[in-house]
C-alpha cells in the first residue's frame, strides 16, 4: 500500500515538521512494514507554471516533426510576453493549457533547465510530459490541463508534485491498512492524535427502491450495498487532485467512474464496482457459478468458471467474478464522439456496488484463475463489512461532484445477520504473554485505541471493531497491546530449560564423518537434490533399477531436472565437473544428505496424506498415515574424486586417485562410525564392472565404491578414471556404533612371520586374508598384506600375496615353535579355503 | 699385591708421591686439551684413565699402604682422578658440540620448500555454521530435532495455522510433488521451512517442556541468483513450557547473538505477522561490524548494514495457541516461543560473502578457506 503523506495528513493532524521518515519510524514501531519512503519532486525547483498555447509553427526538414510554440505564461516569466518554446510532442493544440518549465528551473533527475538553441530557434524552457515531472511513466505525450486553469499559475502546487509516499508491505492480518483510512488510524494512535475518520459520512438508510439485488449465497456475500447515479457527463474527466492521488498510490487513472471507485477503495479500503446501468439486464444477483458457465473479464480473457466461483450475475448470466474482476459486458463505456452529429455516447447511468465477500471464496477464485487484483487483495485479507455504506456514499458524492450526476434516492443494503464476536481475556493476559507488567488500565486503553469495545474488570470482554476481522484470539489482543506499548520495551530474560543430553548419536556421527573426510582431503559440497532422466541414463541404470523410480516436482526450477535424487552421485559429479571446468585438476568432494526413494514404501499409502483437522492432536494412527505418505529419505554419504590424490611436486610424481581411494573413503566413514567394513567384488552401475567394490557390514550391503564406468565418465564429461563411493549411513550403523572394550596390552615380545601365497588371480585378497586370520587363531595380533606380485615366475592367471603376520601372547613369550605352528595353521586354512599354494 | 706392611712408607713409593700424582694429572689434562677431535680424545682417555694408565696403576698401590698413609694417598689420587674425569667430560662436551655443529650443518635442507603433499579438505561453512548454532543451544539444554525434507502438507502448513485457504500459504513458493507416473501427490510437498519438525517435536513429546532447535534444508521455488536460492538452510527454535514470555524469546535471541558475535550484541523486535506465531515479530540484530556507529555518520559508512545499524535476521514470536492445540498441548497451561532464520544470509553477512551462487555451486576455492570449524 502506497500512502502519500499529504493524503495521510488529511485525516491526522500530524505535527508540521514531521517528515515521511519520521512517520515511517513511528509506523514501523507500531508494526507496519514501511519498506521505503519515496521522495516525490525532491529535486524539483520552479518556475513551473500553467501555460496557454497561443501559436504553433510546424518546423520541417528535421528527422521528426518539431513544433515552435508561443505560450502565454502570464507574469511568470517576469515580462508577460509569450514564451518561445520548441517542442517535439504533438498531442496539443492552440488554446490548450499545458505545463511549462521556465529557464532556471530544475526537473526531477535532476535536469536543470535553461534557454537553449535548438532546431534553429531559441527554446525558452519546455512544455512538460508526465514522465518529465516524475508523475508516472505511462505516456510520453505532454500534459494537457483542464481549461479552467489560469496561465502563470504555479504548477508544482497544482499538480502536487512535491510529496512523500510511504510504501507499506501490508501483512496478511492487517487488511485494514490497505487503505489510507487504516494507515491513518495507526498513525493517529502512534502520535496520540485524533483521527478524522473519512468513513464517518451521512448515509441515508436503506429503502426499497434502490437497485435490484438478490443475494442467493449469503455465506459468500454477507453484505451488498448498491446505489445509482444518473445524468453523468460522459466526457467528464477525473479532477487533477484525484488523478494525482491515484498515481501516487501506484495505480493508473483510467476513466472518471473507474477512477472514483479506485479512489474510494484507496481511501476507505472498500473495493467498489461501477456498472453501466443501461447494460444490466434485471436484478444484480450474487450466486455461485454453474458448471460450464463462462465469463469474459475486464482484461478481455474468457474464463471457464468453477462451481465454487462466486459470481455477480444478471438475467444474461455472469457479469462479474465477485470481488475479483468485473465482466467486459457491463463495463463503463468509453465516451465516443459521433463525428457527424457531435453527439457523445458513453455511460451516463452508473450502479455502484459495495459488497462484502467471504475471504476464502475470493482467495480460491484468485488462485483458480490466477487473477490477482487490487480488490481481491483486500477481500482476501478482510474488508470492513461496515464500510460498504460509507464507501458507496462517497462514490455517489464524487460522481455528483465531479461528473455532474444526480444521486438516485434508492439505497439497497442487504445484510446477513452478523454475529457479534467478542473475546474474553484476563486483564493481565497481555502482561503474561509479554513478560512485562502493563496493568489493566493500559491494556484497556490500548484496546480501545485500536477500536475495540472493552467491558469488565479483571476479566475483559473485548469486542473488536468491524475493520479488524483478524482479532479473533486472546493472543491477537495481547499483540495489539504489546506492539503499541512497544516491542522495543520488552525486557530480556532467559528461560531455564531442563538439562539436555547434547547431540544424538546420529548427529555426532555426521560431524565425525565430516571431520574425518575433510581431514582426509575431501571438500564438502551441498548440492541441490534435483536430477533428471539424463544422468540416470548416463549411469547405465537398468529400467527396473529402483534409483530410476523418482519423486518428481510438479513445478521444477528446470525441466531438465524435474526429479528428486535417489542417489547423491549426480549432484557430486556435477560439482566435480564444475570444478574441473573452472581449472581444478585434483578434486575430491564429499556430501552428506538425504536421498528420496520410493522402493520399500507402501504404494497404497505413499503420497496419500490425509487432511487432518487442526482443532485437536492427530491420533497416533493418523500420524502414522502422514508418515506412510512420505517416500523413504535415507541419509547417505558419498565421495567423488579425480586427478591426483597426491599432487606432483619437487618430491616427484604425484599419485593418481584410484578405485582404492574411493574404497578408503568408505573405510574412513566406517571408522568414524566405529564399524568394521568388508569389501566384496561386485558389478553395479555406474561403477566400472571390474573395479567396483560392494561394501558390507557383516552380511548387510551398505554401499559401493570404486572407479566409475568409462561410459558414464564419457557421457557425463568427467575426467578419466573418476572414482566414487556412496553408502547408506543408516544401514552402516544399523547395529549401533561399535562399543569398544578396552584392549589388554601384552608386554611380551612379538613374533613376526611372513607368508607368501600364490592364488588364482580371480581369488579376492579379502578371502585370503579372512582365511589367514581365521586359521592363525587368537595368537595373531595383526596381519598386513605388504606385496602383490604377478609375473611369469608364478605363472599366468596367478598372483602372489605376501603377508606379514605378527603373533603375541598375553601371558608369555612365544617360542619359535608356537609362532611357526600358528603360521602353518593360517597357511593351511588359506590353502583349503582359496586353493593357495605356499611360496618360498 | 702384597699385604699391608706397617713399615711401608708412601713417600717412598715413587708412584704415589704427591709431585708424581700432580704430574700425571697435568699430563692428562694437557693431553685432553690437545685432543683435536673425539677420536683423539678417546685415545687420550684410554691413555690417561684406562686400566693401564699411570693414575690407575698408582691407585692400585694404595691398598698396600698402612692405614694413615692409605687415607692420604687415597685422597690425593682420588682428587687427581676427579679432576681428570671432569676435564675429560668438559673436553668431550666441547668436541661433541663442534662435531654436531659441523655434521648438522652438512645435513641442513631448505625447509621452505613447499610441502602440500597431503591434500587439504574442508567442511562446508553452512554445515559448520549450523553446527555452531547447534552448539550454542545444546549448551543451553536444547536438543537438535530433525525431520524429513519431503513432508506432509499437514505438518508443513495446516498444523501451523496455515489452512488451505490461508493467504500466507500461497506466498511460500512451494514445490509440489508428483509420483513416478506423473500423478500429483495428495498432501505431500518439499518442506518450505523446518517448522514441520517443530510440529513433530510437539507431537512426539508426551508433555512439555520442549526445547528444540530444528536446522535443515528447505525449499522454495525461487530462481538462483546473487541473493536467492531455491534450496537453502534454516534453523528454527521452539520452546514450550509453563509461563514462557516474549521477554524469554528476546533474552534467548540476545544470548544467541552474543554467543555468535561477542559481548555487547543485542537484538530488536519489530511487530510482524506470521500465522504460526501470535504475537509475531521480525528480529534484527545490532550490526556486529559497526555496532550501529555508522548511523547518521557519513564518514564511517558500513557496508554490512548499509549504515542502518541493524541487520534483519528472521521471524519469531509466541507460538500461536492454535498450533499448540493441533499438537495436543493445552494452551491454557503452556505457552511457547519460536524463531527461524536462514543460515545462508547469516553466512553472507558474517563472512562478507557477496554472491549466493558461491555458496551453492560447490567450488572448492570457496569452501577450503573455511576449514573445519567456523
Ligand atoms: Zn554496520
Amino acid at each position: 500500500m502506497r500512502v502519500p503523506l499529504s493524503w495521510l495528513r488529511e485525516y491526522v493532524d500530524l505535527p508540521a515538521g514531521e517528515t515521511g521518515r519520521d512517520v515511517a519510524d513511528r509506523l514501523v514501531r507500531a508494526g507496519l512494514e514501511v519498506e521505503t519512503v519515496e521522495q516525490l519532486g525532491g529535486d524539483l525547483k520552479g518556475p513551473l507554471v500553467v501555460g496557454k498555447v497561443l501559436a504553433i509553427e510546424e518546423l520541417t526538414g528535421f528527422k521528426k516533426p518539431i513544433r515552435y510554440c508561443q505560450v502565454d505564461v502570464g507574469d511568470a516569466n517576469g515580462t508577460g510576453e509569450p514564451q518561445n518554446i520548441v517542442c517535439g510532442a504533438r498531442n496539443f493544440a492552440v488554446g490548450d493549457k499545458v505545463v511549462v518549465v521556465l529557464p532556471g528551473a530544475v526537473l526531477p533527475g535532476p535536469f536543470p533547465i535553461s534557454a537553449r538553441q535548438t532546431y534553429g530557434h531559441t527554446s525558452e524552457g519546455m512544455i512538460c510530459s508526465a514522465r518529465e515531472l516524475g508523475m508516472g511513466d505511462e505516456h510520453d505525450g505532454i500534459i494537457v490541463l483542464p481549461a479552467e486553469y489560469v496561465p502563470g499559475t504555479d504548477a508544482v502546487e497544482l499538480l502536487e508534485l512535491v510529496d512523500e509516499v510511504l510504501d507499506i508491505a501490508v501483512t496478511a492480518d492487517r487488511g485494514y491498512c490497505l487503505s489510507v483510512r487504516g494507515v491513518a488510524r495507526e498513525a493517529a494512535i502512534a502520535y496520540g492524535l485524533p483521527l478524522s475518520d473519512p468513513a464517518l459520512l451521512d448515509v441515508p438508510p436503506a429503502n426499497a427502491y434502490g437497485p435490484l439485488v438478490k443475494v442467493e449465497d449469503q455465506a459468500g456475500c454477507d453484505r451488498f450495498v448498491a446505489r445509482s447515479v444518473i445524468g453523468i457527463e460522459p466526457t467528464a474527466l477525473s479532477p487533477l487532485w484525484m488523478q494525482r492521488r491515484i498515481q501516487k498510490a501506484g495505480m493508473r487513472p483510467i476513466s472518471l467512474a473507474v477512477d472514483i471507485t479506485n479512489y474510494v477503495m484507496l481511501e476507505l479500503g472498500q473495493p467498489l464496482h461501477a456498472y453501466d446501468r443501461s447494460r444490466i439486464d434485471g436484478a444484480i444477483t450474487v450466486r455461485r457459478a454453474r458448471a460450464g458457465e463462462k465469463l469474459r473479464t475486464l482484461d478481455g480473457v474468457e474464463r471457464t468458471l468453477d462451481v465454487e466461483d462466486l459470481l455477480i450475475c444478471d438475467n444474461s448470466g455472469p457479469i462479474g467474478l465477485a470481488g475479483v474482476m468485473g465482466g467486459a459486458g457491463t463495463e463503463i463505456a468509453t465516451a465516443v464522439e459521433d463525428p457527424e452529429t457531435g453527439r457523445v455516447d458513453g455511460t451516463t447511468e452508473v450502479v455502484i456496488e459495495a459488497a462484502h465477500f467471504a475471504p476464502v471464496a475470493i482467495a480460491r477464485s484468485v488462485r483458480r484463475h490466477k487473477l490477482p487484483s487490487e480488490a481481491a487483495k483486500r477481500f482476501e485479507r478482510g474488508v470492513d463489512p461496515e464500510a460498504g455504506k460509507a464507501a458507496a456514499q462517497r462514490a455517489v458524492d464524487l460522481l455528483v461532484l465531479v461528473a455532474g450526476g444526480t444521486a438516485e434516492a434508492g439505497v439497497t443494503d442487504i445484510a446477513a445477520p452478523h454475529p457479534v464476536h467478542s473475546i474474553t481475556i484476563a486483564a493481565d493476559h497481555p502482561d503474561r504473554v509479554a513478560g512485562q507488567e502493563y496493568g489493566r488500565e493500559t491494556v484497556v486503553r490500548r484496546l480501545q485505541e485500536v477500536g475495540c469495545t472493552v467491558v469488565g474488570g479483571d476479566v475483559l470482554v473485548v469486542t473488536p471493531p468491524s475493520w479488524r476481522p483478524d482479532l479473533t484470539d486472546p493472543n491477537d489482543l495481547a499483540e495489539e497491546v504489546i506492539r503499541l506499548e512497544g516491542y522495543a520495551e520488552l525486557p530480556s530474560t532467559l528461560p531455564t530449560p531442563p538439562a539436555g543430553t547434547g547431540l544424538t548419536e546420529s548427529q555426532r556421527l555426521r560431524r565425525r564423518t565430516g571431520l574425518a573426510l575433510a581431514g582426509a582431503g575431501y571438500v564438502e559440497v551441498l548440492n541441490y537434490p534435483f536430477i533428471g532422466e539424463a544422468v540416470l541414463d548416463a549411469f547405465g541404470l537398468d529400467a527396473d533399477d529402483p534409483r530410476r523410480t523418482t519423486v518428481q516436482l510438479a513445478n521444477p526450477i528446470s525441466d531438465e531436472e524435474p526429479s528428486l535424487r535417489t542417489t547423491l552421485l549426480p549432484g557430486l559429479l556435477a560439482a566435480l565437473r564444475r570444478n574441473v571446468g573452472r581449472g581444478a585438476t585434483d578434486v575430491a568432494l564429499f556430501e552428506q544428505g538425504l536421498a528420496f526413494r520410493v522402493d520399500g514404501t507402501d504404494p497404497e499409502a505413499l503420497f496419500n496424506a490425509p487432511r487432518l483437522p487442526v482443532d485437536r492432536r492427530p491420533t497416533d494412527e493418523e500420524i502414522a498415515q502422514l508418515n506412510a505418505a512420505l517416500p523413504r529419505q535415507p541419509r547417505r554419504v558419498a565421495t567423488v574424486l579425480a586427478g591426483n590424490r597426491e599432487p606432483d611436486g619437487w618430491w616427484g610424481k604425484g599419485r593418481a586417485a584410484t578405485w582404492a581411494d574411493a574404497v578408503e573413503s568408505a573405510r574412513t566413514v566406517a571408522a568414524a562410525a566405529g564399524v568394521e567394513l568388508t569389501v566384496r567384488q561386485d558389478r553395479h552401475a555406474p561403477w566400472h564392472p571390474g573395479r567396483c567394490a560392494a561394501l558390507y557390514v557383516g552380511d548387510r550391503l551398505v554401499g559401493h565404491a570404486g572407479e566409475l564406468h568409462p561410459r558414464t565418465v564419457k557421457a557425463l564429461h568427467l575426467p578419466e578414471r573418476t572414482c566414487a563411493m556412496e553408502l547408506d549411513v543408516e544401514l552402516l550403523t544399523a547395529d549401533g556404533g561399535g562399543h569398544v572394550e578396552g584392549p589388554r596390552i601384552s608386554g611380551f615380545p612379538v613374533a613376526t612371520q611372513d607368508v607368501a601365497l600364490v592364488v588364482d588371480a580371480t581369488v579376492p585378497a579379502a578371502e585370503v586374508e579372512a582365511a589367514l586370520r581365521s586359521g592363525a587363531g587368537p595368537l595373531l595380533e595383526s596381519l598386513r598384506l605388504f606385496d602383490v606380485y604377478t609375473g611369469e615366475q608364478i605363472g599366468a592367471d596367478k598372483k602372489s600375496l605376501a603377508y606379514a603376520l605378527r603373533f603375541r601372547a598375553a601371558d608369555r613369550t612365544l617360542t619359535a615353535e608356537e609362532a611357526s605352528a600358528a603360521r602353518e595353521a593360517a597357511v593351511a586354512e588359506a590353502v583349503s579355503r582359496t586353493g593357495a599354494t605356499a611360496r618360498g | 699385591m702384597s699385604a699391608p706392611n706397617k713399615s711401608y712408607d708412601p713417600v717412598e713409593v715413587e708412584a704415589l708421591k704427591p709431585e708424581e700424582i700432580e704430574r700425571l694429572r697435568d699430563e692428562a689434562l694437557a693431553a685432553f686439551e690437545a685432543a683435536a677431535d673425539l677420536a683423539a680424545l678417546q685415545e687420550a682417555k684410554v691413555a690417561h684413565t684406562g686400566d693401564r694408565s699411570p693414575l690407575s696403576l698408582a691407585n692400585r698401590e694404595i691398598g698396600a699402604l698402612p692405614p694413615q698413609a692409605k687415607k692420604e694417598a687415597g685422597q690425593r689420587v682420588g682428587q687427581a682422578r676427579g679432576a681428570v674425569n671432569k676435564a675429560l667430560a668438559e673436553r668431550r662436551a666441547v668436541l661433541e658440540a663442534e662435531r654436531d655443529a659441523r655434521v648438522l650443518t652438512e645435513e641442513a635442507v631448505d625447509v621452505t620448500l613447499p610441502y602440500d603433499r597431503a591434500p587439504r579438505g574442508a567442511r562446508h561453512p553452512l554445515t559448520t555454521l549450523s553446527e555452531r548454532l547447534g552448539d550454542i543451544f545444546t549448551s543451553m539444554g536444547y536438543a537438535i530435532a530433525e525431520g524429513p525434507e519431503v513432508e506432509a502438507e499437514w505438518l508443513n502448513f495446516d498444523a501451523l495455522n496455515m489452512g488451505p485457504d490461508h493467504p500466507a500459504r500461497s506466498t511460500q513458493d512451494t514445490f509440489f510433488l508428483k509420483d513416478a507416473t506423473g500423478q500429483p501427490t495428495d498432501g505431500v510437498v518439499l518442506r518450505t521451512h523446518t517448522s514441520g519438525v517443530q510440529i513433530r517435536s510437539m507431537l512426539a513429546a508426551s508433555e512439555p517442556p520442549i526445547y528444540v532447535i530444528c536446522p535443515g534444508r528447505v525449499f522454495r521455488s525461487d530462481e538462483l541468483d546473487a541473493t536467492h536460492t531455491p534450496v537453502f538452510s534454516q534453523i528454527e527454535l521452539l520452546a514450550v513450557d509453563e509461563g514462557l514470555t516474549m521477554a524469554d524469546l528476546k533474552g534467548t535471541l540476545d544470548h544467541m547473538v552474543v554467543s555468535l558475535f561477542g559481548e555487547g550484541m543485542k537484538t530488536r523486535l519489530r511487530p510482524n505477522y506470521f500465522p504460526f506465531t501470535e504475537p509475531s515479530a521480525e528480529m534484527d540484530m545490532v550490526c556486529f561490524h559497526c555496532r550501529g556507529e555508522s548511523v547518521g555518520n557519513p564518514d564511517r559508512p558500513c557496508r554490512t548494514c548499509s549504515s542502518e545499524g541493524w541487520i534483519e535476521l528472521g521471524g519469531c514470536g509466541m507460538v500461536n495457541p492454535r498450533v499448540l492445540i493441533a499438537c495436543g498441548i493445552d494452551p491454557n497451561k503452556y505457552s511457547g516461543f519460536a524463531f527461524g532464520f536462514g543460515i545462508e544470509r547469516l553466512l553472507m553477512f558474517r563472512h562478507n560473502v557477496e554472491d549466493m551462487r558461491d555458496i551453492v555451486e560447490g567450488d572448492v576455492r570457496f569452501t577450503l578457506p573455511f576449514g573445519m570449524e567456523i
